[in-house]
């Protein structure tokens, strides 16, 4: 008998514990690498201001990031909250894991426009940006002076350090295996990339055409090395010994740079070269957003903290412990940061932002872009062949994308 | 009437069968099932975004060329890793043998080394020795007056320095295959052969190569069918580039899953490198048998 009623009493504790309120206003946020890390130092002061909600983070590695997101929504186990790269998001929205943001209070204006608009979907809000990337030239202010304006300015330019760096350096560092810089190229043409609400291929247009011949014109003429990311295990000692003066990059690289090129070195960032006039040329619309999950049952607590972590002063505070550039403007002005020299180029750079097509399929469009720009740069095809064959890989992946449109879905 | 007993042996077997059905023929089922859909990220949320395409994943792998291009790869990996694998674990094998050698232990030790270390690990050390402009390999080529070779950028050199890499990680293994091999010969049949008065060659032909044939066929079916499975290698030193050069079959099955979530396209080329796989051992069998018989 008494053996029966501690059970009783067991069980009934059991269930207790699964009641105990605290536990339901426990919000789940899932950040990656080292924001998951630094991060955790902000949540204190949001636990204090909301009492009664927890938050517990759980930190994902890059690398698994994607691929767990996606599996845990199909298993049923997305975090309240989730940081998420701002590519990923149109395929998150597929398979209908987000929660719509259009009801809440965004400062909309703070934003750089740019990258706001990678999380608008159709017309509806599904993130909001948490800190910002893109891509400007990091180069040496020994080798080149001033920073090119206009397309033109930029090849003399490199033509004029090449010369002087011989047989053994280069002009540029363009790493085979990006897709990054041709299409950067391409959107500075005015190129759509993609043509009939995105489900074809538009890669022989005019455009991109022009931006991908600009482009195999670099190696082709010597000023860029034919080197895949192999031949390449050190950029930093590599740039610092002058095999080449200009490499195109994000933000990461301004804290690794300052770090890890020695100080003898002198070098500058400069937002990326205009095809003719209109400085500052476009560049992409980069960075990580924060997501409410569709599914969470805390979402008025989830918002609660996106809105905390979105306030400019968490922000300035977010960007001194990760060098994560912040994404609201006003962040910047508070930090000092719109002053400061290096990253300036990226502040005037991020008004100038385009989004690249915003569909699941685009990170696989993308290495399509990689493969025949890299078989162009080593002419195992003509420019001709490589954007027809382009076009048609595309239009392969697209197919089902078509499909869905001309079902209305 | 006679009543038909099931056999207790059932019941011990039946959790283990439970088990490999659950976790092992459900999965390729549902595998196979899928390989004749089209379910890809638009299916996880929407079952009815998913269509029934038959054979369409399998004829689409007909006509794209990333997949010959992977089936070629695989291929040449597999023909020039493979005998060359084999013949250098014999090789050390018959070495540590050997009855001059000393500190044997030593050295199983050493050679069998490569097999347990991470490949990850073992990659960032091959990256520097390949390094084109100041790897080790390079360096010891310019003293032969050999020029620099971009070992992993050149799309002709990416596959022979997988293939070289491949078979110093794995020959450690096969090696202690043929030393169990070599240690279970008896000694009277090296006696019977020097009393016949033959030499070092003919005894090595006719005596230790006959008895190892069980061996061979052993380490080179397990041989082959881990080096159709060619993954780990292209996907941490070269992601499959140069221009494809290094792509290989698993490579290209792991993309088409997991990187762009075609889970049936994916599944579709896991089953074709099933069917090569097992034709491939079924020819070795057929073909050891046959020479086995006379």
């Amino acid at each position: 008998m008494t053996r029966r009623r501690a059970a009783l009493a067991v069980l009934v504790a059991l269930v207790a514990c699964r009641r105990d309120p605290g536990e339901s206003a426990t919000v789940e946020f899932w950040a990656m690498g080292r924001e998951g890390e630094a991060v955790t130092a902000l949540l204190p002061e949001f636990e204090r201001r909301h009492p009664g909600v927890r938050v517990r983070v759980q930190q994902i590695p890059w690398s698994a990031a994607h691929e767990k997101l996606l599996t845990a929504h199909v298993g049923g186990a997305l975090p309240d909250v989730f940081q998420a790269g701002n590519t990923w998001l149109p395929e998150l929205v597929a398979v209908d894991a987000l929660e719509r943001l259009d009801d809440r209070p965004i400062s909309r204006d703070d934003y750089f426009p740019g990258i706001l608009d990678t999380n608008v979907i159709d017309g509806a809000t599904w993130g909001v940006p948490w800190y910002v990337d893109t891509r400007l030239l990091f180069y040496r202010t020994d080798a080149l002076p001033a920073p090119p304006r206009t397309w033109a300015d930029w090849e003399a330019a490199m033509v004029r350090v090449k010369e002087r760096a011989g047989a053994d350096g280069y002009a540029i560092l363009l790493p085979l295996r990006e897709w990054q810089m041709p299409v950067i190229l391409a959107l500075q043409r005015g190129a759509n990339l993609l043509r009939d609400d995105d489900c074809r291929g538009d890669f022989e247009a005019r455009p991109f055409r022009d931006a991908f011949g600009f482009y195999l014109g670099l190696f082709r003429r010597g000023l860029a090395p034919r080197a895949g990311d192999t031949s390449v295990t050190n950029v930093y000692q590599d740039f610092s010994r002058g095999w080449f003066t200009i490499y195109p990059s994000g933000p990461w690289n301004l804290g690794e740079f300052a770090r890890r090129v020695p100080a003898t070195v002198p070098w500058s960032t400069a937002p990326l070269p205009a095809p003719d006039g209109g400085y500052p040329g476009v560049s992409l619309a980069g960075g990580a957003s924060l997501a409410v999950a569709r599914r969470s049952p805390r979402k008025a607590s989830a918002w609660a903290l996106v809105e905390y972590l979105s306030e400019p002063a968490v922000q300035a505070e977010f960007y001194r412990l990760t060098g994560d550039l912040p994404a609201r403007r006003s962040a910047w002005r508070a930090s000092a940061l719109a002053s400061d020299g290096r990253a300036q180029a990226f502040w005037l750079q991020l008004q100038y932002t385009r989004s690249t097509p915003k569909i699941p399929e685009w990170e696989r469009v993308a290495s399509k872009v990689t493969q025949y720009a890299e078989a162009a740069i080593r002419e195992d095809v003509t420019v001709d062949e490589a954007l027809a064959g382009l076009d048609h890989d595309v239009d392969a992946v697209l197919e089902k994308r078509r499909w869905l449109v001309e079902r209305g879905r | 009437m006679a009543r038909r007993r099931i056999s207790p042996a059932w019941g011990f077997l039946a959790p283990a069968l439970a088990v490999i059905a659950v976790f092992f023929f459900l999965p390729v089922a549902a595998a196979l099932l899928l390989s004749f859909t089209d379910f890809d990220v638009y299916g996880i949320a929407h079952l009815d975004r998913v269509r029934l395409i038959g054979f369409g994943n399998y004829a689409r792998l007909l006509h794209e060329p990333r997949f010959w291009i992977a089936l070629w790869n695989t291929a040449y990996f597999v023909v020039l890793a493979g005998p060359l694998s084999v013949a250098t674990s014999l090789g050390a094998a018959l070495l540590l043998e050997a009855k001059l050698v000393r500190w044997k232990p030593l050295f199983r030790t050493v050679f069998f080394l490569p097999v347990v270390t991470t490949l990850v690990a073992v990659a960032v050390v091959w990256r520097y020795l390949y390094h084109p402009r100041l790897g080790l390999l390079n360096h010891a080529l310019g003293l032969v007056g050999v020029g620099p070779i971009d070992w992993l950028g050149d799309p002709r050199w990416a596959m022979p320095a997988l293939v070289l890499l491949a078979v110093w990680k794995n020959f450690g293994f096969n090696m202690v295959v043929f030393i169990a091999g070599l240690q279970s010969i008896p000694e009277r049949l090296y006696e019977a052969a020097r009393l016949d008065g033959a030499g070092r060659w003919a005894t090595l032909r006719h005596v230790t190569l006959p008895m190892l044939a069980p061996t061979f066929l052993f380490v080179a079916v397990i041989t082959m069918i881990g080096y159709f499975q060619l993954f780990a290698e292209p996907y941490v030193m070269t992601q499959g580039g140069p221009g494809n050069a290094t792509l290989s079959v698993v490579l290209l099955m792991y993309e088409e899953g997991f990187r762009w979530w075609n889970v049936g396209h994916g599944a579709a080329i896991a089953f074709v490198l099933f069917a090569i796989i097992l034709v491939g051992t079924l020819v070795q069998l057929r073909f050891r048998r046959a020479e086995a018989a006379p």
